[in-house]
C-alpha cells in the first residue's frame, strides 16, 4: 500500500493525541488538583490539538472534504464511520474533563469520571482506527489479531512519551506514567516483534493463479495501460525486503532508545522531551512499514505472483 | 436506514444521433455518432450496417478523441524556414490553392510525369486515381504496394479474388479455418467478429504466426512459423495431400487451369507457355478421343494428369502434372522443411490430414440448387468447410508473392473457394484473372497538358506491358512495373523518396502526398529518408526534391518535411464514399457501399482533401473536372462528385439509390437525391444475393450474369482458376532471352527464379544476402489492435492503453543472451541499430523479436509534449529496415522488395540483439524535438 | 446505504469468455467512453498529452501469459477486469458514507457521486481492483453495470445493455441474470465451467469467467493419418485423375 504521508501523520498525530488524552484522563484522579491549571491546559492543548491536526489532515485528503459529514452516518457498519463518530464524540468529554480538571469549571467530583469517560473513548477511537485496517481481509498483513493492539499500544506509548515530556517541561513529577511508558514501550516492541513474525510467517497462498483462474504458472504478460493507474499507484506500492529489515531495525534501535531514555529521564527528566521525539520518529517509521507492507491482494492482476 | 438513491435509469444524453461511417481504421464500419449540443459524445456501432453489425472496436470507440485531438491543423502552412525546421507561415486557403495550382501547373505543361502523386492510406483511390489520370502522370499510387499488394496481386493472378479485404471465410459454415499471419486485418471487426463465431460452433482454429498474442492467443492450435518460411510449411502440407490423393480432382478439372495443356519445349520461345489451337484456345487432352480440345469444350474428357504429343508434335503435359512434379519432389516433404520453417513434420502431417480429412469427410451441403457455366444443374451446393486467410506475415515478405500463391493452390486444391464452407468472394470480385486493365505510362502515354489515356495502375501480362522508357529503364519513379518489380499493380510508395531523391530512373518538381507519414512509420530507412527529403543540388542550392505538397489532417511527422500544407478535416467533418470502383466494404452475401457524412462542422479552417482536389483540378483545368465553358464541373465539391460523377455511363462511386428516382442499383443515371438517400439508410447500401448465387460465383452461370448486367464484370465468362500462372512464365522467358523486351543483364537470374509460373519458395532476399550469424534473429511487428498506426498516439484514450513499445523476445533466447525483462537492449541489422527496453515472453518462435508497429513517435509530433513516452522510450522498427538491398551484381541496388510484385518486405529484417551497455530510460535513436503544430500548441 | 442487502431479486452480471477474447479493448473504450458522459460524474483524465497519461477506467484488459508444466508451451491470455458486482462485497460495508451501495432489486452495486466523500476506503476494501479514483471529480468509480443503458428507454430494447457488451466484436462479453439458473448466462457458466475470481475471499463475485478451452493441437480420434509416401503417389494421381474422367 502506497504510504501517504497524510495517513501516516493522521494516523500518528491522533495516536499520541488520544495516547496523551487517555493519560491524562486516567492520570487525573491520582494528580488531581495538584496539577497545574497551565499544565492541565497546555496538556489538554496538545493532545486535542494533535488530534484535530490528526483528523484535519484526513479530511483534507478526502476529494470532496465539504462533504465528510456525511462519513458519520453508517456507523452500524463502516468502521470509519464509527471513527469518525467516536472521534467526535470525544470532543465534548474531553473538553469537559479539561475545564473541569484544569479549575476553569470548578467541579471537583467530575474530574475522575469525566477523565475515565474520556479515556475510555480515546481508547474506543484509536480501537475503531485499527479496526479499519484490521477489517480489511484484501490486506493479509493488516487483517490480523495483533493489528488493534499494535495501534493501540503505540497511541498509548506515544501518548506516555509525550506526558513524560510534558511533565519534564513543567518539571513535574509524571508520577506512575514513568513506570507505564518504558513498560508501552516494551509491549509495543514485543507487539510488533510478534506482528512481524506473523506476517513473516503468514502462508502466502493467494496467488496470481488463483485471482486470474489460470493455474499455477500463470505471469503478467502485459499490464493493461502503459502508465500506472490509481490502483497501481494506490495498492501497489512494495517496499524492498532489504529496505523493509533495515527499517524494521531502525524501529527497534529508536525503541530501544526511546526507552532507555525514559528510563533515565527519572533522574534527568529533561531528556524525555528527547525520548518522545524519538518514540514519535519511530511511529512515523512503524506506520510507514505499516501501509509499505501492507500487500494488497489486488497486486496479484498486477504482476505479484503471490500474497 | 436511508432508502437506496434514485438512479436516472434513462438519461437520454444526447440530443441528436446520426449514422456515419467510421475511419479510425480501414475496416470502415457503420457508427451511431451521438451529438449533445453540437459536441461528439459517444459513438457506438451501428446494428443496420453490413460490416460491424453493431460491434464496434477499442479505436472506433476512442474516435471522439481522435476528432477532438490536440494534433489537428487548423490553417493552410507554407514553410519559410529550412525543411525540418518546422518553421511555417499560417496562410489563406486561396494562397494556398493559388500556390499548388502555379507549382502544378507548371508540371504540366512542362513534363506531367514530374509530378509524383502519392496517396498513402486514400479511401478515395476512385477519385485520386482518376485526378492523376486526367493531370496525366502516370506517377501515382496509394499505399497498397507498400501494404500489401502481394495478397492482391497473388490472388487477382490466381483465382480472380484476393486475401486483404477482398474477401473473407465462410464464417457460418467453415469447419477448419487456417490464418497466416494476420495480428488484425483490414475487416478488423469482421474477423474478430467471425473468429466469435468460430469459437462458438467448435470450429478448429488454427494460427501460423510466429508470435501467439491476439488472434493467435485463442487459436486451437498454434504454429509458431519461423518468419518467411510459411511457403515451405504450405508446400509440405501439399506434398502430402498430393501423396495421398487427397484433393478435389473433379473442382480442379472443372473450375481450373489444372488440366490446360503446357508446352514443354525447353529453351524455346514457347516452353512452359499454354498450348493453344489455332483460334488461339487454350487446350485440354481429351482422353477418350486422345487429342487435344479446347478448354471450352466442356464434353472432352479432361486429362487432370499426363504427358502428351501434339498433333503437331510439341509435347505437353498438364498444368496439374508440372504442379505435382513439383510438390511431390523429396525436398517438399515435410520431414525436409521441418527444420527450415520450424514446425515439427507430425505437425505438418497432422494438420494435412486434418485438412483432407475435414475437407473431404466433413462436408457441408446447402440445399441450394445452382448452375454452373457449362449449363450443368447441381441441385445442392456442397461446400468443402476449409478456410484460410492470410494477411501481412505472408505479404510483407520478399517471397510474399509465391508463398500467397502456395497457400491458394492450397487451397483450391482442396476445393473450398467460394464453396460453403470456404473462402468467399465479396464483390466486385471474382474478376478476370488478372482484371483487364493495364497500367498506362508508356513514353507515348505522356504529353504535357494532356491526360493520360487510362489509368496509371492496372495487370501486366507480359513483357510487352511493362512501363519502360526507350533505353528500358523505368518510366515511373517508383520503378513499378519496369524490370525492378513487373507486377507491381499497385505502385510501389516506398520506394518514391529515395528515388526522386537520387533521381533515379530521374528527378521530379513536385511531390505531392496525401495522408501518408512518409518520414516516419510509412519510411524504410527513417533516417536517411529525412536526408532524401532535406538533400539539397549542389549546383543550384535548390531542394533536389523542388516542391512537396501535403494533406495531413494532424501534426504528424510528414507535415515537417512539406513545403505547403493543406490541412484536412476529421473523418466526422467530412463527405467521404466507400465505393466498388475502389476499396470496398461489399460482404461475401453482396455487394455493400457506403458514405461518410460531416456530422460536425470543422472549427477550424481546414477543408476535406477531396474537394481540395476536385477544386485544384478545376484550376488546371484538367478535363474530367472542367465544363466545356472552363467551369469547375463540380463545384459543389466531394458530395457534388460522388453524385454526379460518372466512370461510365450509370456508373458512378456509388452504387445504391440510383436512377433519377433512386430506385437502381449498380448502373442508373446520377440520382440527385443519393446522398440523402443513404443517409435515411444509415449511410450505407447493401444488396443481397440470392442464395443460389452466393457460392461458387467464379463458375456460377446465375451469379455471373447477374454480374455482368449490375456492371461488376465485363462478360459473363467463368472465371477459371490459374493455378499455373502463365504471364509469369512469359517474364521468364523474356529473361532467357527471348523477345523483344529484355530485361537488363542484371536482372535476369532474378526474374528467372522468381517468376516461376507454379508457387514455390525461395529465401527472402535480405536473409540471402547478409551473414545470417551475424544477424541470427528475425524481427518482425503486430498491429497493436487498439492503435492504428501512428494515428492512435494522439488519442488521449488510446495512448493510455499503449504509450510506448518493448521488444518482445522468448524467455529462453533472452536468458542465453544475457538478457533479462526490462534490460533496455541493441537491435542491431545490417543497416543500423536502435535500442529499445526487452519484454521477456513464451509465445514467440525462439529465432524471431518483435514490437508493436508505429507506437514510436518522433518528439514534438502529434501535439503531444516533448517528454511522452512515445518519443521517449518508444522505438520503431523502421531505422532498421533498408529500403535498398545490399548490392548485386554491377553494384546494382533492388529495392527491398518482392521482386514479382514491389511489395515493401518489411518483414524481411534480420537482427542481433545485444544487452545495452548504457541503461538509461530512453530509446535511440532521439532525434531532435520538432515545433509542434497541432491546435494543442 | 452500507448495509447490504439480504437478497437481491436478480443477480445481475456480466459473463466472460477468455477462450474468445482477442484483447481488442473496444469493451474498455466503450466503457471509458459511455461513462465519460452518462450516469456518474464524467471520467476524467490526467495528462493527456504528456509522459505520464492516466485517468479512472472502469474495465481494463490485462494480458497473463499461462505456461505448461514444460516451461515450453504457453498460451497468452487476455483478460478483461471490471467490478464483479459481489453479493457479499465489503466496498459496500466499508463505506462511511453510504455513497456506496449494492441494489436490491438487481444487485448492481454503485457509488452514489453525490454523496461520496472520496475517502478511498472501498478501493481498499476491492480484491478485484475494480475501484479508481477520479483526483478532478473527487469521488471513486466502477463499473455501472451501465445501469443506465440497461433500463434505458431511450434505446431500442436489443441496445438495453451494458456499453461493454455491445461493442464486444467477438462476443466474449455476456450479459444477464445469474440469480436465474435458466438464464442464458447461468446456462453457459453451467456448460463452459464459469469460475469465480478468488473465491476464498469470500466475497461471492456475481459475474463469472468461463476458462479458456484446451488445445487441439495433437492428434484426434477419428482423423486417419494420410500414407507415408512409398513412392506410388504419381500412380495414385492418375488413378484418381481416370476416376475422374469415367464419371464424366
Ligand atoms: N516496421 C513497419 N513499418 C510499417 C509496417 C509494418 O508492419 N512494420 N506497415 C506498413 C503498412 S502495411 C502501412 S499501410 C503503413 C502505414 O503507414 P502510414 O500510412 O504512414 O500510416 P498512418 O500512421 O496511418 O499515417 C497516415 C497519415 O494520415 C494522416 N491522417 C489521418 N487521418 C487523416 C485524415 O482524415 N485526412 C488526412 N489528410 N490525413 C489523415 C495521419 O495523420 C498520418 O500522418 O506503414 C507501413 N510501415
Ligand atoms: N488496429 C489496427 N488495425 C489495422 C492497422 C493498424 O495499424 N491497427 N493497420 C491496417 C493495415 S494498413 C494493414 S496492412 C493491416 C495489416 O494487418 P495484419 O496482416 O494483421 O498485419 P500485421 O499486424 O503486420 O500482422 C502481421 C502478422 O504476421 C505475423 N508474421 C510476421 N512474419 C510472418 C511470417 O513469416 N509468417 C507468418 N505466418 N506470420 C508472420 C506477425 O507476427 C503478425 O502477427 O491491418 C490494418 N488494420
Ligand atoms: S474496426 Fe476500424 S472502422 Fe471498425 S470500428 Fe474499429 S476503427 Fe472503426
Ligand atoms: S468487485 Fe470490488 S467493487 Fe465490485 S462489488 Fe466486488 S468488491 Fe465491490
Ligand atoms: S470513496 Fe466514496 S464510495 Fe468509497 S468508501 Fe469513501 S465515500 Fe464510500
Ligand atoms: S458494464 Fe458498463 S460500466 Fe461496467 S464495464 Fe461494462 S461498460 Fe463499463
Ligand atoms: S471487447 Fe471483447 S474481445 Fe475485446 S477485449 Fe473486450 S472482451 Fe475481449
Ligand atoms: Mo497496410
Amino acid at each position: 500500500m502506497n504510504p501517504a504521508y497524510s495517513v501516516i501523520f493522521f494516523t500518528t498525530a491522533s495516536g499520541a493525541g488520544y495516547g496523551l488524552l487517555a493519560l491524562l484522563g486516567l492520570t487525573a484522579p491520582t494528580l488531581g488538583q495538584s496539577a497545574s491549571p497551565v499544565f492541565v491546559l497546555v496538556s489538554m492543548i496538545i493532545a486535542l490539538g494533535l488530534i484535530t491536526a490528526g483528523l484535519l489532515s484526513s479530511t483534507l485528503h478526502l476529494g470532496h472534504p465539504e462533504r465528510a459529514w456525511r462519513a458519520l452516518s453508517q456507523w452500524k457498519t463502516s468502521w470509519l464511520s464509527r471513527e469518525g463518530v467516536a472521534a467526535i464524540l470525544t470532543y465534548p468529554f474531553a473538553l469537559a474533563f479539561g475545564l473541569t480538571w484544569s479549575g476553569l469549571y470548578p467541579a471537583p467530583d467530575a474530574i475522575a469520571p469525566l477523565g475515565a469517560i474520556t479515556a475510555i473513548m480515546s481508547f474506543i477511537t484509536v480501537f475503531t482506527t485499527g479496526k479499519i485496517y484490521a477489517s480489511l481481509k484484501t490486506i493479509r498483513a493488516w487483517h490480523q489479531p495483533l493489528t488493534v493492539p499494535v495501534y493501540l499500544f503505540f497511541a498509548l506509548s506515544s501518548g506516555a512519551a509525550l506526558f513524560l515530556a510534558l511533565s519534564a517541561i513543567f518539571m513535574r513529577d509524571a508520577g506512575s506514567v514513568s513506570t507505564v511508558a518504558p513498560v508501552t514501550i516494551l509491549a509495543l516492541a514485543l507487539l510488533k516483534f510478534l506482528y512481524w513474525r506473523a506476517i513473516d510467517q503468514a502462508t502466502r497462498d493467494r496467488t496470481m493463479g488463483n485471482a486470474t483462474g489460470l493455474g499455477p504458472n500463470v505471469r503478467q504478460w502485459e499490464v493493461p495501460h502503459t502508465t500506472k493507474n490509481f490502483v497501481q499507484r494506490e495498492m501497489g506500492f512494495v517496499v524492498a525486503r532489504r529496505h523493509a529489515k533495515r527499517l524494521r531495525a531502525l524501529f527497534f534501535f529508536l525503541l530501544l532508545c526511546a526507552g532507555l531514555l525514559e528510563l533515565l529521564a527519572v533522574r534527568m527528566p529533561l531528556v524525555a522531551v528527547l525520548a518522545f521525539g524519538i518514540t514519535f520518529l519511530a511511529a512515523w517509521v512503524e506506520r510507514w512499514l505499516f501501509f509499505a507492507e501492507g500487500e494488497h491482494v489486488v497486486t496479484l492482476f498486477y504482476g505479484n505472483p503471490q500474497t | 436506514m436511508a432508502s437506496e438513491p434514485a438512479v436516472a435509469l434513462s438519461p437520454k444524453t444526447w440530443d441528436e444521433i446520426k449514422t456515419t461511417t467510421c475511419y479510425m481504421c480501414a475496416c470502415r464500419c457503420g457508427i451511431k455518432v451521438y451529438l449533445k449540443d453540437g459536441t461528439v459524445t459517444y459513438i457506438d456501432g451501428n446494428r443496420d450496417h453490413p460490416v460491424n453489425k453493431g460491434v464496434i472496436c477499442g479505436k472506433g470507440a476512442a474516435g471522439i478523441k481522435q476528432h477532438y485531438s490536440p494534433g489537428r491543423l487548423s490553417k493552410p502552412l507554407i514553410r519559410v524556414g529550412e525543411r525540418g525546421s518546422g518553421e511555417f507561415r499560417e496562410i489563406e486557403w486561396e494562397e494556398a490553392l493559388q500556390t499548388a495550382t502555379t507549382w502544378l501547373g507548371d508540371v504540366r505543361k512542362s513534363d506531367p510525369k514530374k509530378l509524383a502523386f502519392f496517396t498513402g492510406r486514400d479511401q478515395s483511390q476512385g477519385l485520386t486515381g482518376w485526378w492523376a489520370t486526367q493531370f496525366g502522370t502516370p506517377n501515382y499510387a496509394a499505399h497498397g504496394g507498400f501494404c500489401s499488394v502481394n495478397m492482391a496481386a497473388a490472388g487477382l493472378y490466381t483465382f480472380g479474388g484476393s486475401f486483404w479485404e477482398f474477401g473473407e471465410p465462410d464464417w457460418k459454415h467453415t469447419k477448419y479455418f487456417l490464418l497466416f499471419g494476420v495480428a488484425e486485418d483490414h475487416g478488423s471487426n469482421p474477423i474478430k467478429a467471425g473468429l466469435g463465431k468460430l469459437k462458438k460452433r467448435g470450429a478448429k482454429f488454427v494460427s501460423v504466426n510466429p508470435i501467439k498474442t491476439g488472434y493467435s492467443a485463442i487459436a486451437d492450435e498454434w504454429v509458431g512459423v519461423r518468419p518467411g518460411t510459411d511457403g515451405l510449411f504450405v508446400g509440405a502440407i501439399i506434398h502430402e495431400l498430393l501423396n495421398a490423393g487427397q484433393i478435389d480432382g473433379d473442382y480442379l478439372n472443372r473450375y481450373t487451369n489444372s488440366p490446360w495443356l503446357v508446352i514443354d519445349n525447353k529453351g524455346a520461345a514457347d516452353h512452359g507457355l499454354f498450348a493453344r489451337d489455332e483460334d488461339g484456345s487454350t487446350l485440354v487432352w481429351d482422353a477418350h478421343k486422345k487429342a487435344p480440345a479446347p478448354t471450352t469444350d466442356h464434353d472432352a474428357a479432361r486429362a487432370l494428369m499426363g504427358r502428351f504429343t501434339l498433333p503437331d508434335g510439341r509435347t505437353v503435359a498438364t498444368s496439374f502434372q508440372l504442379i505435382a512434379e513439383r510438390y511431390l519432389a523429396p525436398e517438399n516433404a515435410p520431414d525436409a522443411v521441418a527444420e527450415r520453417c520450424g514446425v515439427p513434420a507430425d505437425t505438418i502431417r497432422r494438420i494435412a490430414a486434418e485438412l483432407a480429412h475435414v475437407a473431404f469427410k466433413e462436408t457441408v451441403t446447402l440445399d441450394v440448387p445452382w448452375t454452373d457455366f457449362t449449363g450443368r444443374r447441381h441441385d445442392k451446393m456442397i461446400g468443402r468447410p476449409v478456410a484460410m486467410h492470410a494477411m501481412r506475415g505472408i505479404s510483407a515478405h520478399a517471397n510474399g508473392f509465391q508463398t500467397c500463391r502456395a497457400i491458394h493452390l492450397l487451397q483450391i486444391m482442396l476445393g473450398t473457394i467460394d464453396t460453403p464452407g470456404g473462402f468467399r468472394y465479396k464483390a466486385p470480385f471474382p474478376r478476370p484473372i488478372p482484371p483487364h486493365i493495364k497500367p498506362t505510362g508508356k513514353p507515348d502515354q505522356i504529353w504535357p497538358n494532356e491526360p493520360l489515356p487510362g489509368p496509371p495502375l492496372g495487370f501486366v501480362t507480359g513483357p510487352e506491358d511493362l512501363l519502360l522508357a526507350a533505353d528500358g529503364t523505368p518510366q515511373r519513379i517508383d520503378k513499378a512495373y519496369s524490370w525492378d518489380a513487373p507486377i507491381a499493380a499497385h505502385g510501389m510508395m516506398h520506394m518514391v523518396i529515395t528515388n526522386a531523391a537520387k533521381r533515379d530512373p530521374y528527378g521530379i518538381d513536385v511531390l505531392f502526398m496525401y495522408m501518408a507519414n512518409m518520414s516516419w512509420n510509412s519510411a524504410m530507412n527513417i533516417p536517411d529518408t529525412l536526408k532524401h527529403l532535406t538533400a539539397k543540388d549542389a549546383t543550384t542550392g535548390d531542394y533536389v526534391i523542388p516542391k512537396i505538397i501535403y494533406s495531413d489532417a494532424y501534426a504528424s511527422e510528414m507535415v515537417h518535411y512539406a513545403d505547403l500544407i493543406l490541412p484536412d478535416t476529421t473523418y466526422l467533418e467530412r463527405w467521404d464514399c466507400i465505393s466498388l470502383l475502389d476499396r470496398p466494404i461489399s460482404e461475401a452475401d453482396g455487394p455493400a457501399d457506403s458514405i461518410r457524412q460531416p456530422v460536425v462542422e470543422p472549427e477550424r479552417d481546414v477543408r476535406a482533401f477531396q474537394t481540395v482536389l476536385l477544386d485544384l483540378g478545376a484550376r488546371l483545368k484538367l478535363p474530367g473536372m472542367t465544363t466545356p465553358e472552363g467551369n469547375a464541373r463540380y463545384p459543389g465539391g466531394y458530395p457534388d462528385y460522388i453524385v454526379n460523377h460518372e466512370r461510365a455511363p450509370g456508373v458512378g462511386p456509388l452504387a445504391g439509390f440510383r436512377g433519377a428516382d433512386g430506385t437502381q442499383s449498380g448502373k442508373g443515371a446520377p440520382n440527385p437525391n443519393q446522398l440523402q438517400a443513404y443517409i435515411e439508410n444509415g449511410c450505407h447500401w447493401f444488396y443481397e444475393l440470392p442464395d443460389e448465387h452466393k457460392y461458387f460465383k467464379h463458375v456460377n452461370k446465375g451469379y455471373l450474369d447477374w454480374a455482368t448486367g449490375f456492371g461488376l464484370i465485363g462478360k459473363p465468362e467463368p472465371i477459371i482458376h490459374q493455378l499455373y500462372c502463365e504471364p509469369l512464365q512469359k517474364f521468364r522467358l523474356a529473361a532467357e532471352g527471348h523477345g523483344a523486351i529484355q530485361p537488363p543483364d542484371g536482372h535476369r537470374a532474378r526474374i528467372i527464379e522468381a517468376f516461376d509460373p507454379i508457387p514455390f519458395w525461395y529465401p527472402p532476399f535480405e536473409g540471402d544476402m547478409i551473414d545470417e550469424a551475424a544477424f541470427p534473429m528475425h524481427a518482425v511487428t503486430q498491429r497493436p489492435m487498439a492503435m492504428y498506426h501512428a494515428w492512435g498516439s494522439q488519442n488521449s484514450w488510446l495512448r493510455q492503453i499503449l504509450g510506448r513499445n518493448w521488444l518482445y523476445i522468448a524467455k529462453e533466447r533472452a536468458h542465453s543472451l544475457g538478457i533479462a525483462d526490462g534490460d533496455w537492449v541493441t537491435v542491431t541489422s545490417h543497416h543500423g541499430q536502435i535500442k529499445g527496453q526487452a519484454k521477456l515472453m513464451n509465445g514467440v518462435n525462439p529465432d524471431t523479436v518483435w514490437t508493436w508497429n508505429a507506437i514510436g513517435k518522433r518528439s514534438g509530433t502529434w501535439g503531444l509534449k516533448k517528454d511522452a513516452p512515445e518519443a521517449k522510450q518508444g522505438f520503431l522498427l523502421n531505422h532498421l529496415i533498408s529500403e535498398l538491398l545490399p548490392e548485386r551484381e554491377g553494384g546494382y541496388r533492388f529495392s527491398n522488395s518482392d521482386p514479382v510484385t514491389g511489395q515493401a518486405a518489411w518483414y524481411v529484417l534480420r537482427v542481433r540483439v545485444e544487452k545495452s551497455s548504457v541503461q538509461s530510460n530512453i530509446s535511440s535513436p532521439q532525434f531532435p524535438t520538432l515545433k509542434n503544430l497541432g491546435v494543442g500548441q | 446505504m452500507t448495509a447490504l442487502p439480504q437478497t437481491t431479486a436478480k443477480k445481475l452480471g456480466l459473463v466472460i469468455d477468455l477462450d474468445t477474447c482477442v484483447g481488442c479493448q473496444a469493451c474498455a473504450t466503450s466503457c471509458k467512453e459511455w461513462n465519460t458522459q452518462g450516469y456518474s460524474a464524467p471520467l476524467t483524465d490526467e495528462d493527456t498529452r504528456g509522459a505520464d497519461p492516466h485517468g479512472p477506467w472502469l474495465n481494463r484488459i490485462h494480458g497473463y501469459e499461462v505456461e505448461d508444466t514444460t516451461g515450453k508451451d504457453s498460451r497468452v491470455v487476455h483478460f478483461p477486469r471490471s467490478c464483479l458486482h459481489c453479493e457479499t462485497p465489503a466496498c459496500v460495508t466499508v463505506c462511511p458514507t453510504g455513497a456506496s451501495y449494492k441494489r436490491a432489486e438487481d444487485g448492481i452495486v454503485l457509488i452514489n457521486p453525490d454523496t461520496c466523500i472520496g475517502c478511498k476506503l472501498c478501493s481498499w476494501a476491492c480484491p478485484y481492483g475494480a475501484r479508481e479514483y477520479d483526483v478532478q471529480e473527487g469521488v471513486m468509480k466502477k463499473c455501472t453495470l451501465c445501469v443506465d443503458r440497461i433500463y434505458n428507454e431511450n434505446f431500442e430494447p436489443e441496445d438495453r445493455q451494458p456499453a461493454c457488451v455491445k461493442a464486444c466484436p467477438t462476443g466474449a462479453r455476456h450479459f444477464g441474470d445469474l440469480g436465474d439458473e435458466n438464464s442464458a448466462v447461468s446456462q453457459l457458466v453451467k456448460e463452459r465451467g464459469g469460475f469465480d475470481l478468488l473465491p476464498e475471499m469470500g466475497y461471492k463475485p456475481t459475474n463469472k469467467y468461463l476458462p479458456p478451452r484446451a488445445k487441439r493441437d495433437t492428434p484426434q480420434a477419428g482423423i486417419e493419418a494420410l500414407p507415408k509416401g512409398d513412392g506410388s503417389a504419381m500412380d495414385r494421381l492418375f488413378k484418381l485423375a481416370d476416376r475422374l474422367l469415367s464419371g464424366n
